[in-house]
């Protein structure tokens, strides 16, 4: 095994707040490291809703979803935070006053000081649809992602959603399948107009079926499916032969590993922090935005913000326990300044009278 | 106030009361009620907050706009009575209102 990762600080969740936790974290000398689940930065806003409006970040009377993340990370630049993407922690455990060791299921292993748990509603998981006795099929003939393409050659391919990700592989796996149909349930698609222009040629040249319905259940041996029975709107079933089956219904969030870090939850899915400097019961590892539980809690972006400010005061004081922590303004401090990269303009000349 | 009645997948019916102006979901979150998710808080990105209407109140409930319709892709068994419940509005005239909520949310 290659030797951990030393750091000040890991964060577990790149969204808007886990980012923000790292100019706060920056602007007092600590140096970060991001985990996420998802393969891109941004949480919440760039997967589920990137172009939707937000008109409460103070000072931004109105940005995008994506907007806020790509300030953001414009914002946080001069601290050199760096990313762990495709990752989920597994596990976080105690082996200093504080250290920590943290785990990924990638086998990436971190050794730092405290840890801040930015997780948001939770890690990222594909939805996996209600169909009856579908479990034996994961992962043998039913997938939820497309890891390998060349895995797909020569087989009937069954494709489900009218998103980006049915639409893209679509696209992709028609040249590779031996026969691949698309079913949804309904004629509009979400997807990207384009995408869906060119599925329909495809469609119109024969070369992919498109088909009207749900998947009401799966017929097959031994985790390999032989047929879909897809459920139509009137009602009627019919059955559609495949090999693979690949439904695409957009991610939902599990809160996942944290469940068993050993926190008291709230609710079962969130973490109770203290007001003052958003620690949980673990001296250490804090909890910021959506994943924590206080009195008055407000699931906003702007008090996510508030919380990490304070946060870096208490993260300060375990990473340099001997070092006294002054209070600076990023308007009038030269050191905050040059952590930034920035110099203000010169003061006015004195005008002459 | 209004009376809403959710009835859960096995038949169990469960009626609060629900505040004008707040939504569907939120009146089921507020009081607990099971089979109602809402990952996404409300901001209709997700489909976790997914119900049917029973078919006496759908003229009165409405139908889906074109970006709830789009949520709905990412549910499961949806039939013409589904709704997410995050996009209805509690009013007066919907005193009584019956929803169905599915198996599954995610």
């Amino acid at each position: 095994m290659s030797e951990p990762i030393k750091t000040d600080v890991v964060i577990i969740g790149a969204g808007p707040i886990g980012l923000f936790a790292v100019f706060e974290l920056g602007l007092l000398d600590m140096k970060a490291h991001l985990i996420d689940i998802l393969d891109k930065i941004g949480g919440q806003c760039a997967e589920l809703y990137p172009e939707k409006p937000i008109y409460d970040i103070p000072g931004v009377p109105f940005t995008s979803a994506q907007g806020l993340v790509d300030s953001l990370l414009e914002q946080i630049k001069p601290f050199g935070a760096q990313y762990h993407l495709n990752e989920m922690v597994e596990s976080v455990e105690r082996i200093g006053d504080p250290l920590f060791r943290v785990r990924t299921d990638q086998g990436t292993e971190f050794e730092s000081k405290i840890v801040v748990i930015a997780a948001g509603g939770g890690s990222f998981q594909p939805k996996r649809p209600p169909i009856p006795g579908i479990e034996p099929y994961e992962g043998k003939s039913v997938f939820y992602a497309v890891r390998k393409m060349e895995s797909f050659r020569g087989k009937r391919v069954l494709i489900v959603g009218g998103g980006d990700s049915a639409l893209d592989w679509t696209l992709n796996l028609a040249p590779l399948a031996s026969h691949l149909t698309l079913l949804h349930r309904r004629s509009e698609f979400r997807a990207a107009p384009d995408s869906v222009n060119k599925m329909m040629a495809l469609v119109g040249d024969g070369k992919i079926d498109f088909v009207l319905g749900q998947v009401a259940a799966l017929k097959g041996n031994d985790g390999q499916i032989s047929e879909a029975i897809v459920k139509t709107n009137d009602g009627s079933t019919f059955d559609i032969a495949c090999d693979v089956m690949l439904p695409f219904f957009g991610l939902t969030m599990k809160l996942g590993p944290v469940a068993k870090w050993g926190f008291e939850l709230k609710n079962n899915e969130l973490i109770p922090v203290n007001t003052e400097n958003f620690e949980t019961s673990v001296p250490g590892i804090f909890a910021v935005g959506d994943i924590n539980w206080y009195p008055g809690k407000l699931k906003l972006i702007l008090s996510g913000f508030h919380e990490v400010a304070l946060m870096a005061q208490k993260a300060y004081r375990y990473c340099y326990p001997d070092k006294r922590l002054v209070f600076q303004y990023t308007t009038s401090s030269t050191s905050l300044q040059k952590k930034l990269g920035v110099s203000p303009p010169p003061p006015p000349q004195p005008v002459k009278v | 106030m209004v009376k809403i009645t959710y009835i859960d997948n096995e038949g169990t019916a469960r009626t609060v009361e629900g505040e004008v102006g707040a939504t569907v979901m939120e009146t089921a979150i507020k009081h607990g009620v099971p089979g109602i998710e809402a990952e996404c808080g409300g901001a209709c990105a997700c489909s976790t907050c997914h119900v049917y209407i029973e078919e006496e109140w759908r003229e009165k409930v409405g139908e889906p706009s074109p970006m709830e319709e789009d949520m709905l892709d990412f549910a499961f068994e949806v039939k013409p009575s589904s709704r997410l419940s995050c996009q209805i509005k509690v009013r007066q005239d919907l005193d009584g209102l019956t929803v169905r909520t599915p198996e599954r949310q995610a």
